[in-house]
């Protein structure tokens, strides 16, 4: 009886929301710390996502001609025009690499249905890796704009409050396509197959291999609509231009509420 | 006797056209050792599953210490231990990050650094999850569900894949588990993990419980009765035994002596021949074991099933 009454007692832990300051706060901190740490012991998608990055552009920096204003770039250095591209490139290594492959081996070593079994609510688990992710992508965008700055002499953002928006909603974007991949995949191995293959279009329409303004027209209208291919857009028009327009913010933003509600859709947790 | 910690009855659960538990019922004491024993694909880990709220069964009801597992899941997980049959740990995280991370989730929690010297995983403590033995990870995994200092720990097919010797190691850490008062459900398909361990066991087979006692009376219900054989110190008349109320039956074998019986037919056996002046060497009582119940109740079940078809 004792046991019983005490069980009734206690008020279940409100599920949702990890509070800073209670003890669900504290086991959530718990929880993004050992992710922490796990990301660290392998860290393959962290040296992708921001290693790349920085090396390409002290390559593109190194290139004599990348300094120089080319015309059929709208007036623009070829590194000007690489930087969104970078960019953008490490936080697709992210979302594609770190993002979704812890997810999905929790899911095949029984980890989330672990977690089920406990006050915590496996849902955590996810979360606290989106915020470990996160914060490798932010240290990724800083280090890469720092170092454009500091050593190449890139001139400082148009509108710095367009880039954050404009890196904040392609982050969302391209996470929920994260957690998507997460959700669909259904091993660690497809993981890497999917995001290899998901890779390349992506990356194309992002302009590294052709930069979008020497696209011809129907793949520059093609890249307007594509999560990346946009994003550049977005991030170019905040560094160069000023506040980015309205339509690749909207396209970014409905990537992340259509990829996020699809991810919610079809996750399994076991 | 209080309530029971588990309470389950008429527990029924399909998956598409399989029926994975057709009519279960059963209860446990508080502070008991309970075995749900029966062979692979019986329905022990669905049962189980249903009991602590990760599947919600079709029908038929379950209380854990009185909670609902549909309705009341949440507090059920507070008081609910759970080690799972499969399930495993990233392979770069140490065993100590691992307790610790869940010791987080718990309000009262046991003491890590208690609990792993308890598991004998002290010395492992900062070592990687992969570096581990079969035999640690399902400590690990024992760990986990009693970290929480549960009411009730659920342990499903907890020595599977261990050496005998692992296995003899948890089995007495579960005996010394149970003397801080939890409740333990141990579901198996190891007949001497059972008979050594459990209080009372439910055999179950094909979603149905076909025998529920303690494992030496099942046994002995197997058996219709013991066997006691013996080397007695001098000829004696078969009536000094056949007359007791235990004895069923006697035969020699060479200078053996076999008697089958019920109840406490040793006691009475060696008191008989004591009070006659004569010693019993050599004693032998022929274990009956659940092994033998097992087969004999599931075959005699499933007879019954074809019979009844």
């Amino acid at each position: 009886m004792n046991a019983i009454a005490l069980a009734r007692s206690r008020l279940a832990w409100p599920r949702r929301l990890p509070l800073p300051g209670t003890a669900q706060g504290a086991a959530f901190g718990k929880i993004v710390l050992n992710e922490a740490r796990l990301a660290r012991r392998s860290p393959m998608p962290i040296i992708g996502s921001i290693g790349l990055p920085v090396v390409l552009m002290i390559i593109f920096g190194e290139i004599p001609s990348s300094s120089q204003v080319v015309s059929t770039l709208g007036g623009l250095t070829l590194f000007d025009v690489y930087l969104p591209i970078i960019m953008v490139l490490g936080l697709t290594m992210l979302t594609l690499l770190g993002l979704p492959g812890p997810l999905v081996s929790y899911r095949e070593l029984g980890v989330l249905r672990r977690l089920s079994t406990t006050p915590v609510p496996p849902s955590w688990l996810l979360a606290a890796q989106v915020v470990v992710q996160l914060g490798g992508a932010l240290t990724g965008l800083l280090i890469v704009n720092v170092v454009s700055v500091i050593a190449f002499g890139a001139a400082d953002p148009k509108s710095p409050a367009g880039l954050a928006l404009s890196c904040l909603l392609a982050i969302a974007g391209l996470f929920a396509l994260g957690l998507l991949i997460a959700a669909v995949a259904p091993t660690s191995g497809s993981v890497n197959a999917i995001s290899r293959l998901a890779l390349i279009p992506l990356m194309f329409f992002a302009g590294l291999w052709l930069p979008r303004p020497l696209m011809p027209q129907i793949l520059q209208d093609i890249s307007n609509y594509t999560p990346l291919g946009t994003a550049v857009e977005a991030i170019q028009d905040a560094m160069q231009t000023g506040f980015p327009p309205a339509r690749p913010l909207l396209v970014l933003a409905a990537y992340a509420v259509v990829f996020g509600f699809a991810a919610r859709r079809f996750f399994r947790w076991e | 006797m209080g309530l029971p910690a588990v309470q389950i009855s008429h527990l029924r659960k399909t998956y598409g056209p399989l029926v994975a538990v057709d009519d279960v019922s059963l209860s446990v004491a508080e502070g008991e050792i309970f075995g749900i024993l029966g062979p692979n694909g019986a329905g022990k880990t669905t049962t189980v599953e249903c009991t602590i709220g990760l599947r919600n069964a079709d029908s038929g009801t379950v209380r854990l210490l009185g909670l609902d597992p549909r309705t009341e899941r949440d507090q059920i997980r507070e008081i609910v231990g759970v080690q799972l049959q499969t399930g495993a740990q990233p392979g770069k995280q140490r065993v100590g990050e691992i307790i610790e991370e869940y010791q987080s989730f718990y309000r009262e929690p046991a003491d890590v650094g208690e609990l792993v010297e308890v598991l004998g995983l002290g010395p492992k403590r900062g070592d990687y999850y992969k570096t581990l033995s079969g035999g640690q990870r399902q400590r690990l995994s024992v760990a986990l569900a009693l970290i929480g200092r549960p009411k009730v720990a659920v342990l499903d097919e907890m020595t599977t894949g261990l050496d005998p010797q692992a296995r003899r190691d948890t089995w007495e850490l579960i005996e010394g588990i149970r003397r801080r008062g939890v409740t333990i459900v141990l579901v198996t398909h190891f007949m001497e993990e059972a008979e050594r361990l459990c209080d009372r066991v439910a055999l179950i087979d094909s979603g149905r419980v076909v025998a529920l006692d303690t494992p030496a009376a099942l046994a002995e219900r197997a058996r219709g009765g013991k066997t006691v054989r013996f080397l007695p110190s001098a000829p004696f008349d078969d009536r000094l035994l056949t007359g007791l109320p235990e004895v069923t039956g006697l035969e020699h074998a060479g200078q053996h002596v076999v008697v089958t019986g019920t109840g406490e037919l040793v006691n009475a056996v060696i008191l008989a021949l004591h009070a006659a002046g004569l010693t019993a060497r050599d004693v032998q009582l022929d274990s009956s074991n659940l092994e033998d119940a097992f087969v004999k109740l599931t075959g005699s079940h499933l007879h019954a099933e074809g019979a009844a078809a």
